[in-house]
């Protein structure tokens, strides 16, 4: 046999009260595309820190070879040496700067002195090309999607002499045409003869391009399936990820009455000032009592926008039109006016903007609607611990304690938290944006069970998703949006993705 | 309510006990190198440190900065700066100084009135800020060269106003009154000791309050003998710092002034929405907004708690001096912001405490207090005191990584 170009052998890593990694075993053959998969929290992310050196050389127990030779990485450099490049899910790239500064970042190409523009600018088309990516060098990274900034990235890790590149859930952001785009430049990229290591929770991405799969489950590696036929099925995968059989991914739900108009938008329309142009038009929508409403779309066609337009316009669009909120008439100036008319909205961008990281659980909880466990001007801690253990053992945040800071939960228990917030200021509309984006699949099936409970209890639902298997799953009734217009209304049984993307690329 | 039913591991007591220190290591360790440096002073200078008369001297000085380095932790926390407070506060003191000699206003009225003007200052200074994204680098460098203009401007006729008002005076230079000697500890100020008994019994009696109410909820509550020690330990500094105190004319005005700002600020930080929503537009604004917390007005409301607390720095100052000077207030920032990341707040927003504020302005005072007993020349001092700064910050944030 072949000796493998990458070999971890018995890794071991320990945190405070956490064993992160144990006696992890980990081989990736020359050329091929390695798939890791796992739930949040298994230690795929760790993992790969352990490989780049982020984790040096000491703090970890067990050993690296590459092409046989044993590696001692004490940072980033080492490993970029040794030819391995890694790609992080939240982007590393300058917005303000160019697409070749971008690229050769730390790396400048100089004359001596000063920068050589154009040998740079030679070179980074030249890169730009065996990415497949068609921009103008010259073009500030800011002014280009997520799809085509991803793809910066790998050049920006191609110029170097990859052996390696490990990309971290690269699709994570990304729609379907640019999801589509990256797997056939990584499959390209094998043809080239780079080793591709992919993290990813998209589990048909990962038959559709693996060579080979290795699934860890807390901390350990479970198996490694060989997957060059394509005979790897899906259910397998995640019984191995889960360690039990998920026949359904969605869960039942009993049969809600649909009740009462609740949310009613009319000629909803809203112009950004800061992007200069109009980004919603003419919306008329409504949502009932005991209803999931999804929301399709591709990305940019103006979803999150309509979410926070109704939710008090935080990002201060100009907006026209009426809401009302169980047929009365609305006006929020903020999202506090939102919330006091029983709307929540768990933000798409968890990090970014829904919890405050370096709190923690309990106080992350409590803040939308800390009236309720304030008493003649005093919070009542005891009572906040009360209620953040509550949300805890009915939502199963997997957390040692409430006390844990947010920053320290894996992707889908700090959704869980998010969820947690909004359930707690007792909504009767819950705006939920991309729901499971970069979770596993275990934290989906029980989002998708806590939906249901709440619905089951009369409130309800909108979901915006990128996910269509999601969108048909779970929703009543779908939306589908596109350019900034609602260009479609589906029944839920009526749905397929077909019919959606049909209705989301008409422009 | 829902299918799924969870099954919570419990930490041991040892381990929440080690995450409870680390997660406090910053604090613990600069009130651990204020003992250090406490002790350090103490033995260079033969005792004199820490004689009662030294360390009353050190606290009175420090109330102007103290009230300072409070408002200057919430503006840091809410990940600003507020660069005018030190002119504001000499403008202010010249203002007082002016009301009550050229104009004649009483005393009581001109506090009241000072204060006003002190948060109506930092309102106006934060409204560019809030509204307009102004960076409040800016917006208070600006504010402060108007300040600054303003005092010289007010004090250009008579250069140094002399404030012959005692009850102004007595804020910065007077004690508390005591009773009449009883023929028991008569070399002591015996209302100080009162007062420190009673500090001593309140402090108890809310610890237990506290564990009862915790039991009631059926919580996990610190083993009896670490409550105890608790108990001993908080009663013991209590006590040493009245005693102390006692020997040497009492509690000041100026220490009353600067304890009551200590206890309504932490307080309001740790007890109410607002120190949560402070916090919370700290850590993460805009998560804060679509918690519906109008970050603006936290904002404005931040810079104008800044101006009222300028405002009696202001008062401090210039009732010590019993006099307004056109120098007044003269870098008072820079010592209110070091004492602030002394005390551990980080600039990145959303960490620091009250508490920790004060215990670096205390390391700041009694560095300086230490070196001028030692006859240390000013140039060393700065340069030790800019070496303690940057040292103090390094550690905070080499214990702060990785958590």
């Amino acid at each position: 046999m072949e000796q493998p170009i990458l070999e971890m052998k018995s890794i071991t890593k320990e945190f405070p009260g956490v064993k992160a990694l144990d006696e992890v075993t980990f081989s990736v053959a020359k050329g091929e595309i390695h798939c890791l998969v796992g739930e949040n929290g298994a230690g795929k992310s760790t993992l790969m820190k352990v490989l780049s050196g982020v984790h040096p050389y000491g703090t970890y127990s067990g050993e690296i070879f590459i092409n046989g030779e044993p590696q001692k990485f004490s940072g980033i450099r080492d490993s970029e040496s040794a030819g391995i490049a890694i790609i992080y899910q939240e982007l590393a790239l300058v917005p303000e700067l160019s697409v070749y500064d971008n690229i050769f970042l730390g790396n400048e190409i100089t004359n001596g002195l000063t920068i050589d523009s154009y040998e740079t600018i030679k070179q980074a088309a030249d890169i730009l090309k065996k990415v497949g990516l068609d921009v103008n060098p010259e073009t500030k990274v800011k002014t280009l999607g997520v799809g085509k900034q991803q793809l910066i990235e790998i050049a920006k890790a191609l110029k170097k002499d990859v052996k390696i590149l490990i990309l971290d859930e690269p699709t994570a952001a990304l729609n379907e045409t640019d999801s589509d785009n990256l797997l056939e430049l990584i499959k390209g990229l094998k043809k080239q003869g780079v080793t591709c290591i992919l993290i990813s929770h998209k589990l048909r991405e990962v038959l559709a391009v693996a060579d080979t799969i290795t699934v860890l489950r807390d901390g350990k590696t479970i198996c490694t399936l060989d997957n060059r036929e394509h005979q790897v099925r899906e259910n397998t995968l995640i019984r191995h990820m889960v360690g039990r059989s998920i026949d359904n991914v969605f869960p039942k739900r009993e049969k809600v009455e649909i009740g009462e108009e609740v949310l009613r938008l009319e000629n909803w329309s809203a112009y950004s000032p800061a992007l200069g142009r109009q980004i919603l038009k003419d919306i008329n929508i409504n949502v009932h009592a005991g209803e999931i409403v999804g929301i399709a779309g591709l990305m940019g066609s103006g979803r999150t926008e309509l979410a926070k337009s109704i939710f008090g316009n935080p990002d201060h669009f100009h907006v026209s039109g009426k809401i009302f909120i169980k047929g009365k008439e609305q006006k929020f100036r903020n999202p506090h006016d939102a919330i006091i008319s029983q709307l929540a909205y768990v933000t798409e961008d968890r990090k970014g903007n829904g919890l405050i990281l370096i709190q923690d659980v309990k106080t992350n909880i409590t803040l939308s609607n800390l009236r309720e466990i304030t008493e003649r001007g005093i919070i009542n801690e005891n009572e906040e611990i009360v209620v953040a253990n509550e949300y805890k053992e009915n939502l199963n945040i997997k957390t040692p304690s409430i006390e844990q800071k947010v920053l320290n939960l894996s992707g889908g228990n700090q959704q869980k938290v998010s969820l947690g917030k909004w359930l707690f200021v007792k909504p009767g509309v819950m705006i939920l944006d991309e729901p499971t984006r970069g979770i596993d699949v275990g934290a989906k099936y029980e989002i998708y069970t806590i939906m249901n409970s709440l619905v089951e209890r009369g409130m309800s639902i909108i979901m915006i998703s990128s996910e269509l298997p999601e969108i048909l799953g779970m929703s009543d009734r779908i939306y589908v949006m596109s350019g900034g217009q609602i260009k479609g209304e589906l029944a839920g049984e009526e749905a397929t993705q077909e019919k959606i993307m049909e209705i989301a690329v008409e422009y | 309510m829902f299918d799924e039913k969870s099954d919570p591991q419990k930490p041991s007591i040892f381990s929440e006990i080690l995450s409870l220190l680390s997660a406090n290591f910053s604090q613990y360790f600069m009130f651990i190198a204020l003992i250090v440096i406490m002790l350090i002073f103490t033995i260079a200078t033969d005792g004199v440190f820490i004689s009662s008369r030294n360390i009353s001297n050190l606290l009175n000085q420090m109330g102007y900065i103290a009230v300072l380095a409070v408002g200057m932790t919430l503006v840091i926390v809410i990940r600003h700066i507020d660069l005018s407070v030190g002119y504001l506060a000499g403008f202010l003191g010249a203002f007082a100084a002016i009301a009550m000699t050229s104009w004649g206003w009483p005393v009581y009225a001109v506090i009241p009135v000072v204060l006003i003007l002190g948060a109506l200052s930092g309102l106006l200074t934060s409204l560019p800020i809030a509204k307009l994204g102004v960076p409040a680098f800016v917006s208070t460098m600006a504010a402060g060269l108007i300040f600054r203009g303003a005092l010289l401007l007010v004090t250009m006729g008579t250069g140094t106003i002399i404030i012959r008002d005692p009850v102004f005076n007595a804020i910065g230079n007077g004690f508390i009154p005591d009773i009449p000697d009883i023929g028991f500890l008569d070399d002591r100020h015996k209302v100080t000791l009162i007062i420190g008994v009673i500090a001593i019994i309140f402090s108890i009696i809310s610890a237990i309050r506290s564990r009862q109410k915790k039991i009631s909820y059926n919580f996990e509550v610190s083993s009896m003998p670490m409550f105890i020690l608790q108990m001993i330990l908080t009663s013991a500094i209590i006590g040493y710092v009245v005693w102390v105190l006692s020997g040497y004319n009492g509690l000041s005005w100026s220490l009353v002034v600067v304890l009551i700002v200590v206890a309504l600020f932490t307080f309001i930080t740790t007890k109410t929405p607002l120190g949560r929503h402070i916090y919370a537009v700290g850590g993460n604004p805009e998560a804060a907004e679509l918690s519906g917390i109008s970050v603006a007005r936290i904002t404005q409301l931040v810079f104008a708690f800044m101006g009222v607390l300028s405002a009696l720095s202001g008062i401090l100052y210039a009732s010590r001096l019993q006099s307004a000077t056109t120098t007044a207030g003269l870098g008072f920032e820079t010592d209110a912001i070091a004492a602030a990341f002394v005390g551990g707040v980080s600039a990145a927003g959303g960490v620091g405490t009250i508490t920790g504020s004060i215990i670096g302005a205390l390391v700041m005072m009694s560095l300086t207090s230490g070196m001028n007993l030692m006859g240390i020349d000013i140039s060393i001092q700065y340069i030790v005191r800019g070496a303690v700064l940057v040292g103090a910050v390094i550690v905070d944030r080499a214990t702060r990584k990785g958590r």
